[in-house]
């Protein structure tokens, strides 16, 4: 029988299967300090344990400061939040990367890049960016902090099957052009509920041609168009990732694993219950001009009228007719899960060219692990940004969620490569408008949102 | 888990569309790490608005929301906020998925209705009137012919019954959990010897 990727991972984990409903195996589970103190409480609650703590990785991403982490956390909310993951690991046995460590970094960027996260496998973790890890073929959503709970007593969740939507960009993205850009597209192509229920299987070959930190990108937006899981399937890019990752199989292990993941993709003949092509070599720069990741436009475009969107707009402080581009803006932010892997700071740096932050524009770079930092540093990428005007900051999410100090005052506006532009998201009264990493760069140093490929050109 | 049959009283009407996690509990609350007395902090950033119809104190169990409710983060703590407020039935269009799962795993009913029938129950809810959600016989009554609703069927007796799915999962299914695991110990071995 022919099968899709996302049908073949299933059937893989089923355990038992009642109605339509499947208890499901869960392999893997990334932990981090805000979803997780509840999940714990519950554990003692009932008096269970962590079936096993082995297959469980925690790491502090959330809350932690960006700056300054050689001394105490300032913040003692924040301080305890994070003591207490340490604490909840020590007891319940689980690793925890330690925030001095040199292997903390945003859960979803340390996954992949410590090859916990594996093609074949389930993974959950207590965040809805756990779409992310589908780009390596791996069946990933985000939970609730009670299902991970659920998952670390029991090693299985209950779990509805998704229906499948396969998304196929077909061309070659044109040069400026980046998988955020596709992944913005897509989202306002479907709308924020479009995929609702659904799995999503990016293909093509403009997703071929991504490199893995592409694929995590696109995947790690699929929750914004609704849908808990994207996927890409598994190919020798993503072999060659992975391959000598410290947590990945090695020798024999390796081939054996290799053999079987060759066997996940799609089968040529697999019927999926919806299909959406996009010519990818149409798409162009793409910018969000309200408060969901649906409400953007090609940087070209002027804004739309609509009613439902007079409200979002009048927060954005934003008009119909108006160009997006030229916008002025304040503050920068290139960093989080979604755009803070090293060829997002790559593309980000290469957009400088010896130009200067803009005057009354704040800009910040936050790299999403201290991998990534340590491999920006070996480029000289710290220089660029520094010498540029921009702060170069310790790992964490940061301006995407703003639990730390880093936070917007209210009607800043903010050229950001995070995932949200939701109201508040930034800081309460802040205005975000989501871009590619090259794009935040170019609107730092214009001091307003311009076309990166003018800048390139 | 509190168990839930029938839900009964006024509702309040939120028809604004995408109303994500992060308004309904703003991540800065995301500090506290209780799960208990939440709901002094839903929608903070909305309750200077004066048109805004949530209340810190309610007593009305019923939200007829928007389309695309409770997208964005999978915060638990946008349900537990909503709960601690008194309510236990949201009807929407259409609901953010990790949301509507963490509801039904906090004594929450999410009840997706077609446009005209939110439309009849929000009617009834701006008129102030009584509301009657019966998950037994999966109705809604309000003014007019009881609107029938679908929820699936595992998560319908978890609600009656108020179960824990943690502890009904070791319970249950235990043996085929280990069972499984011999299996997948020979199918792929790489997960079970590696280093993770």
């Amino acid at each position: 029988m022919v099968r899709t990727l996302y049908e073949k991972l299933w059937d893989a984990h089923v355990v038992t299967q009642a109605g339509d409903k499947a208890l499901l195996y869960i392999d893997r589970h990334l932990l981090h300090e805000v979803s997780t103190p509840q999940s714990f409480e519950a554990l003692r609650e009932d008096g269970l344990t962590v079936r096993r703590p082995e297959t469980q990785l925690a790491v502090a991403d959330h809350s932690v400061p960006t700056h300054d982490r050689d001394g105490a956390i300032a913040d003692p909310q924040a301080a305890a939040q994070i003591a207490l993951l340490e604490r909840n690991c020590a007891q319940f046995g689980i690793e925890y990367l330690a925030l001095a460590g040199e292997d903390q970094g945003i859960v979803h960027v340390i996954g992949p890049e410590q090859g916990f996260t594996l093609p074949g496998i389930t993974l959950v973790c207590g965040d809805s960016h756990t779409s992310t890890h589908g780009a390596f073929g791996a069946l990933a959503f985000g939970v609730g902090a009670s299902e991970c709970g659920t998952a670390m007593a029991t090693q299985t969740l209950w779990q509805a099957r998704a229906k499948t939507l396969r998304v196929t960009f077909t061309g070659a993205l044109q040069p400026g052009v980046s998988a955020k850009d596709m992944a913005l597209t897509f989202i306002g192509t479907v709308g924020a509920s479009g995929a609702t229920g659904y799995a999503v299987e990016y293909a093509g070959d403009a997703v071929e041609a991504l490199s893995m930190e592409g694929r995590m990108t696109l995947c790690n937006m699929t929750i914004e168009a609704g849908a808990r899981t994207g996927l890409v399937a598994p190919d020798a890019k993503t072999f060659a990732y992975l391959k000598g990752r410290p947590r990945a199989p090695q020798g024999d292990a390796w081939e054996q694993a290799v053999a079987a993941w060759r066997a996940l993709p799609t089968d040529p003949d697999a019927r999926f219950d919806r299909e959406i092509v996009i010519d990818a070599a149409a798409i162009t720069p793409q910018v969000t001009f309200g408060t969901s990741p649906d409400q953007v436009v090609p940087i070209g475009a002027t804004l739309p009228s609509d009613d439902k969107l007079a409200k979002p707009m009048r927060y954005m402080g934003v008009h119909t007719g108006e160009a997006i581009e030229g916008l002025a803006i304040d503050h920068a932010f290139i960093g989080s899960c979604t755009n803070g892997r090293i060829e997002d700071l790559r593309a980000a740096a290469a957009v400088i060219r010896g130009g200067h932050v803009a005057s009354g524009v704040r800009a910040l770079v936050v790299p999403g692990s201290m991998r990534v930092k340590a491999q920006a540093e070996v480029e000289g990428l710290d220089e660029v940004f520094e010498k540029a005007g921009f702060e170069w900051r310790e790992p964490g999410c940061s301006l995407c969620v703003a639990m730390n100090d880093d936070r917007l005052p209210a009607g800043a506006r903010c050229a950001s490569t995070s995932n949200r532009n939701f109201e508040g998201r930034q800081g309460v009264g802040a205005r975000t408008h989501l871009m590619s990493p090259a794009m935040v760069a170019a609107a730092a140093i214009a001091g307003r949102i311009v076309d990166v490929r003018k800048v390139l050109a | 888990m509190k168990a839930m049959t029938q839900v009964s009283g006024q509702a309040i009407s939120l028809p604004d569309a995408d109303i994500d996690t992060d308004i309904i509990y703003p991540a800065r609350f995301l500090l506290i790490t209780e799960k208990k007395g939440l709901g002094r902090y839903a929608f903070a950033d909305r309750r200077d608005d004066p048109g805004f119809p949530f209340r810190v104190q309610e007593d009305r169990p019923i939200l007829v929301a928007g389309p695309n409710f409770g997208c964005g983060s999978s915060r638990e703590q946008a349900p537990w906020a909503i709960g601690d407020l008194g309510v236990r039935v949201i009807i929407a269009t259409s609901f953010g998925d990790i949301f509507a799962n963490n509801c039904f795993r906090n004594g929450i009913l999410p009840i997706q209705l077609a446009p005209a029938d939110v439309q009849a129950v929000r009617a009834s809810a701006e008129a102030g009137k009584i509301i009657t959600v019966d998950l037994v016989s999966r109705t809604i009554t309000a003014a007019g012919a009881p609107i029938a609703f679908s929820v699936p069927d595992d998560q319908r007796e978890t609600l009656l019954n108020g179960w824990n799915d943690t502890t009904r999962i070791l319970a249950l299914h235990g043996e085929d959990v280990t069972a499984f695991e011999a299996a997948q110990q020979r199918a792929a071995p790489w997960l079970w010897t590696t280093r993770i």
